[in-house]
Order: C-alpha cells, then structure tokens, then sequence
C-alpha cells in the first residue's frame, strides 16, 4: 500500500459501551477493537524510517514493529516485539496519555494537525495485550542463569512491577514489598474499573509472579520492618512507593461528613469495591449531588465513579479554565457524556454543613484568568464578591497528591526535595544512599503511570550493571559506555 | 493466611485472639494496631495490638462485636484463619520514665492501654490504673492491669463492681485524696476520653489519648482519619494514633465516627437475616 493511499484511511474509533446505560455499571468503557478493525487501523502505519513515536515512548516500544505485526495478522509476533520493552501492555493500552506522547509526534496525526486523529497506537497496543490474553497461555521467556543477588522493590505500583519484570529476566532474585493486600498500587486502588478492569492488572502481575517475583503482602517497609534489615538484607533496593498524600484544601469545613480525599472515595470504590456494597463489606459515601474539586484524571475518576454509585448530579469545581485541564481529552469527553457537569472557573472557598456535621453545600467563588503562573498557565484570580453556593451532599477534594512521607521519614540518610519526593539521579535512579534507587511519583510527585514505568525501566537498567560491577560512583558514565557498545 | 490460635470470650461481646502473624509480632511497640481483613471482599478495620509473642511469633488482638465485620469475626474458631492482618501500623507510644502514671481504661479500651501501662511500668514509673465499664460483664483485663499497676480502682456504671460512678469520679477522687500524677494516659469510647480530658487539663495532668477513627489504608494515603489536634489537621493512622488529649478536638471526631452508621446498620441487617437464614436450614434439616 502507497503512503498515499494509508494517509487517506480515516482513523478507526473504538466501540465504546452507551453513555445512559453505562453510568450504571461498572464493566469498561470502550470496548476494545475487534482483528479486523486493529488490522484496519495498522493500515494507517507509515512506518516511519524514523519514528518519532518511538522516542515519544517513556519505555521506547517498537511501535513500527507491533503494528506491522498487526497488518500482517500475526499477532503473537506483535506481542513479542511489544513485551520486549512494556511488561504492562494491557495497562498502558488504556491509561497511557499517547495523544501527548507517540501519538504527539505521529506523522500522521502530524499531517492531520491534530494528534487525536494520529495512528491509534494505544489502542492498538491494548488490542494486542486483550487478544494475547484472551487467547490461552502467555508466554514466559527462556530461563535465565541466575545471579544471586537479592533486590528488594518496596511498593507494588507502576514503577515497582517494572524493576520486578526488568530484573527478575536479567536473572536476579526480586521480593516486591506491598503495603497493601493486592498488586498495582495506584493502578487496583486509583484508576476505576470502568477504565482499567482489576482483572488485568491481576493478570499482569500472575505474569511477574510466573517469571519468579515473590510478593509480601500487609508488608508496609518502616512499620513491619525497618528499612535497615531490608536493605541489609538485599544487595539492591528500589523504592517505588507513589504519591499516596492526598493534598486538602485548607478551607473551612473540610472535615465536615461527606467530605473525603479522592484516594479515600477511589480505594473504598475500587480496592474495596464498595460498588458491590452491602455484597461486600466496604461502604463508600453515595451523594445524591457530588462536587469533585480538580481537573485532572482523578477528577474525571471521582465524577464518573460518582455517577455509577447513584448520584443525580455530578459536578466538577475546577478554578482555571478547561483548556488548562490536566486531564486527557479522552477522560473529560467521557466525564461529559454521561452527563458530569463542569463548572469551570469556580473555587471553594468554605464548605457548610449542618448541626449532624453532614455537608449541605460548598461557597464557591468566581474566578477569571490573570497572568501566567511559574507552570506557565494563566494563573486563576478569584473575582471579589462573586460568592455563591451550590449545595452538594458529598466532596470529593481530588487536587493531588504528594510524595507518601512513610519510607522517607524512616530514613534520614535518604535525601529528599521540600516537598517531599526523593531526590534521584535522573539517569540512573540513584538516591543519596548507596545501593538504594527511587523511582515513580515518589521522586515526581504525581505524574502518570507510564512515566513510573519509564523510571522503572532506567533504574532497573542501572541496578543491573551496579549488580553486576557492584561500582555505585559513576554508575550514569558507565550505563551510557553501555550502550554505546551495544550500538 | 493468618491462623487463630486461641480464642476466648472475655465478655458479653468482647473476644480475644492470638492470631499466627510472625511478621507483624517482629517489630511492634506499644501503641500500635494492624488492619485486619477476615475475608476476601472484607472491609479493613483498625485494631490496637494487646500483645505480641516475638519468639512464637504471634499477636494478641481483642476486640468488641459491633458490626457485621466483627461479629463475622466472633463466629470463627480455633484453626479458621484470616486472609489479611497488617501492620504493626501507627506511631508507638512514647515510653520514658515521668514518676506516677495514671492509665484511665474505658470498656475495650483496656485492650489497648494495657501493653502501654505494662511499658509504662517497665520504664520505672508507679502506675494508678482506673478501669471503668458500663457494667461488671464489660470489664476486661482486670488480672493483667492488676499485674502491671502498683494500685488500680475499679468503677462501673450500674455499681455492679467497684464503685458505682464514671472513670472521672474516681479521678477526682484519687486527687482529692492527694495523689499526684505526672501523666494520664486514657483510652476508651470517644466520650470517655473527651470528659477525661477536660478533666485533667483542669487539674494539670498532661493526658495521652488514643484515637480510633474509621481508617481505610493505614498508612496515611487516603485521609479518612483525620482529626483536628490543636487546629491542625493530623492522620491518626501515621501522626497517631496517640495524641495530646488536651488538644483533640472530640466533638468532630465523634460525628465523623458516624459517616457510615446507615451502612453500617444496613451490613449488619443483612448479615443477620443471612445468618438466621442459615440458622433456619440447619434447624429444618434437623427435622
């Protein structure tokens, strides 16, 4: 097929599940493409003599070479080649922010001027990682010589399960410390099911467990022991621990009933799986009017899970405008259609309550766009007097989170920044103390799965060749010497 | 999985278990809890450790039946095991030599005020102890607080055991009568510890109390915990769970005890109608 004729080849939307009927359940959105349609989409492929797509992948995939595989119809070689650089295919497919990564720099959607209409790669990616599971055994790589030497990954989230896979294949011995009862950290407790069903994420991590990761559940590092005897006890450490400090917002009122952090209303809907309520045993606040302070992806996730409890009415207060939402595109036009209402430009400025201590209502004031801020976004400036309330009988405050203060405060050799992260070599993962990497929102505060992922890979690379040499100093000049010899 | 391996009644609805959890027994301190899952869509409770065995490497948790969750608890036995406990979570009491501790024990409370009031007297310190209930039934741990305090009073509410009154008369009393305390440490049902307080910040006595707030994770994630200590916002679950009394604000801790009552009346309706239902067969099969 000429390039000519791939250009002219309209992009392939994914089915996606009924706005009315699916804010009544919890099963995915989108439904995935079926062989024809991902064969249809792989069409689209250029295959770049460079791609750009490749370098704007955090964890370099090949994507040329997947979704050649794709056309051809081969798709175990399309899994090969993408489990080669991405452990969490099925993961990444669905969460993954590609309009801002491979899809930003697509020569197609570079064509079309819009990266929205690029080659859909991550549904792609996620149509491979379905297909593989779907289709009967995965496929575990030949046995490696073992090194003996012992790593310790502490938190099971992104970044962590990617040390675990990239070390475990170069033959190391990896325990993963979750503080939890589950794998996937932000992925089992944050990212709803409706988005990424638990069902994957337990699949993937059965996937590291069959490679010979050893998991210790209820292990919370700095409580059920201190971080000396792990790191006594391994030759390796990789802390991976997340950005699990939700950020409230000061004003009046925030302890009233009602009002919780989006951690606290995402872990009780989906870790606990209190949409199943009384069927199991967490309950979760159900507002007939919920306000979900934010304009991230966690926002979008309280509004959405909102609904699906049974809210009448789900709002979103975001003090800037929407062209400066965080959020994807995909997560607010989703948050759209089943019906969530934004109201942009607004701010809480005290919350109210009644003589139960339960919530009525929040005073929101009005903002406008003033000058730009250090992020470079116009920065939002309250309107004097513009105060008004919207009554609402639950909150959820989803602004953000900081770096999880629990490993850090146990260890004081560990160098942190003011705001809490571990500071790390950016190269490498390194932290201040030798023999010990960081990587994940522990070091970026809260940023995206793939990112950790990203940090997950370096690290794991790093802590590789310190294994191997056991030289912590000039551990970065060394792992680039590395690769030029690859090359 | 996490085995029972002793189990007794020590009141109306109060049990006590040694459950197998080597690696929670390891490094545990007075002060601290575990969050404890029984089964696998099972919610997470918090609960105070009353004891560990290091060597056998067992922990010793007691606990009321209140909610659909612990009186599913009660109903497992010897040899039945729970999927998740862990821990131990929460930051340990701080344990010094002061001179006369006074440990102020309401109901369950004496669960966890006794590892505290054992460490308390280990450190060197004379210790008064006043355990109070509602009625004789409810009172827990007499023997061991015995063991560990240098005098101890008993009060109940209906005058059942000891004298008849609340932890706070017998207070009053004992300051009346000249004793004099460096520190009171009081744990108990929320509003035993609120008039506590008021008590001993009129009298002086610097008081340590500690804070059972609904929880989720334990580990400072989601901020279910919080309560405001001296106008701030504190997570009980990693800044607690002990704080300074004095400066707990109690009233909005004891109303955000009641976020999940409706829930909670609805789990426990259930479970019961399940149970009977249960209970119903069993007695047809009889038949």
């Amino acid at each position: 097929m000429k390039p000519a004729e791939r250009l002219k080849i309209p992009p392939t939307p994914m089915p996606e599940q009924d706005p009315a009927e699916r804010i009544h359940n919890v099963k995915e959105v989108p439904l995935g493409y079926t062989p024809e349609m991902a064969m249809k989409e792989a069409q689209r492929c250029l295959q770049c003599k460079t791609p750009f797509c490749v370098e704007g992948c955090p964890v370099g995939i090949d994507i040329p070479g997947f979704i050649g595989a794709i056309e051809e119809g081969d798709f175990r070689k399309g899994v090969r080649i993408l489990k080669q650089k991405n452990l969490l295919p099925a993961v990444c497919g669905r969460v993954c922010p590609q309009e801002e990564q491979c899809q930003q720099v697509c020569t197609i959607g570079k064509a079309k001027k819009d990266p929205c209409k690029a080659v859909m790669i991550g549904k792609l990616e996620r149509f491979l990682a379905d297909w593989e599971r779907e289709n009967g055994e995965f496929e575990t790589p030949p046995e490696v010589r073992k090194t003996g030497k012992k790593v310790a990954v502490i938190g099971g989230g992104p970044a962590g399960l990617t040390v675990a896979g990239d070390l475990i294949k170069y033959g190391h011995e990896v325990t993963v410390y979750e503080a939890f009862h589950k794998a996937g950290g932000v992925l089992v407790y944050g990212i709803p099911e409706f988005r990424l069903p638990k069902a994957i994420v337990q699949t993937e991590v059965e996937y590291l467990e069959k490679l010979g990761v050893k998991f210790r559940y209820n292990f919370i590092v700095g409580k059920t022991a201190p971080v000396q005897n792990i790191v006594e006890e391994h030759d390796a450490v990789f802390i991976g621990t997340g950005a699990g400090l939700p950020r409230f917002m000061r004003v009046e009122g925030e302890n009233l009933l009602g009002v919780m952090s989006a951690n606290e209303y995402l872990t009780r809907a989906n870790l606990m799986k209190a949409y199943s309520f009384p069927y199991t045993d967490t309950p979760i606040v159900k507002g007939k009017k919920v306000i979900t302070v934010g304009g991230g992806n966690v926002a979008m996730d309280c509004a959405r899970t909102a609904l699906r409890m049974g809210a009448e009415r789900s709002l979103i207060v975001y003090r800037r405008a929407e062209e400066q939402m965080p959020a994807r595109l995909e997560e607010i036009h989703h948050a759209k259609e089943e019906g969530v209402e934004f109201h942009l430009l607004n701010n809480p400025v005290r919350l109210i309550g009644n003589d139960d201590g339960w919530l009525t209502g929040a005073e929101l004031i009005r903002m406008e766009l003033g000058k730009p801020d250090a992020s470079g976004r116009r920065r939002p400036v309250p309107v004097e007097g513009s105060e008004y309330v919207e009554e609402a009988d639950a909150l959820i405050v989803a602004i953000g989170n900081s770096p999880n203060p629990l490993v850090p405060a146990s260890w004081p050799e560990l160098e942190v920044t003011g705001w809490g992260g571990i500071i790390v070599n950016e190269a490498t993962g390194q932290t201040s103390v030798p023999g010990v990497f960081a990587g994940g929102d522990i070091v970026l505060g809260a940023a995206t799965v793939i990112l950790a992922m990203g940090h997950g890979r370096r690290a794991a690379r790093a802590m590789n060749l310190y294994l191997s040499s056991g030289k912590w100093e000039d551990l970065e000049s060394a792992l680039s010497l590395c690769r030029a010899e690859v090359r | 999985m996490h085995e029972i391996l002793f189990k007794e009644r020590l009141g109306p609805d109060i049990t006590l278990y040694t459950f197998h959890a080597p690696d929670v027994a390891a490094y545990r301190q007075p002060g601290q809890f575990v969050l404890m899952r029984i089964s696998e869509d099972g919610e997470r409770i918090p609960i105070t450790i009353a004891d560990v065995d290091r060597e056998k490497g067992t922990i010793t948790l007691i606990v009321q039946s209140v909610g659909k969750t612990t009186l599913e608890l009660a109903q497992k036995e010897v040899g039945d095991s729970v999927p998740d406990i862990a821990g131990p979570l929460g930051t340990p009491t701080h344990i010094e030599k002061v001179g006369h501790v006074l440990c102020v024990g309401g109901g369950i409370g004496t669960a966890p005020l006794y590892p505290v009031a054992k460490a308390m007297k280990e450190a060197g310190n004379r210790v008064t102890s006043i355990l109070g209930a509602r009625s004789a039934d409810l009172l827990i741990l007499e023997d061991r607080m015995r063991e560990v305090s240098d005098s101890i009073v008993i009060t109940t509410d209906d005058g059942t055991k000891g004298k008849k009154g609340l932890v706070t008369n017998a207070i009053q009393e004992l300051v009346d009568s000249g004793e004099k305390f460096d520190q009171c440490i009081a744990m108990g049902p929320p509003i035993m510890m609120k008039f506590v307080c008021l008590l001993t910040k009129k009298l002086g006595i610097p008081t340590i109390v500690s804070l059972n707030p609904i929880m989720v994770d334990g580990t400072g994630m989601c901020g279910g915990c919080r309560v405001t200590v001296g106008g701030e916002i504190k997570f009980a679950c990693v800044d607690g769970p002990e704080f300074d009394g004095h400066l707990v604000d109690f009233d909005e801790m004891m109303a955000r005890l009641n976020t999940y009552r409706s829930h909670e009346k609805q789990a426990l309706e259930k479970f019961s109608d399940h149970s009977g239902c249960k209970l119903e067969a069993s007695l047809k099969g009889g038949k």
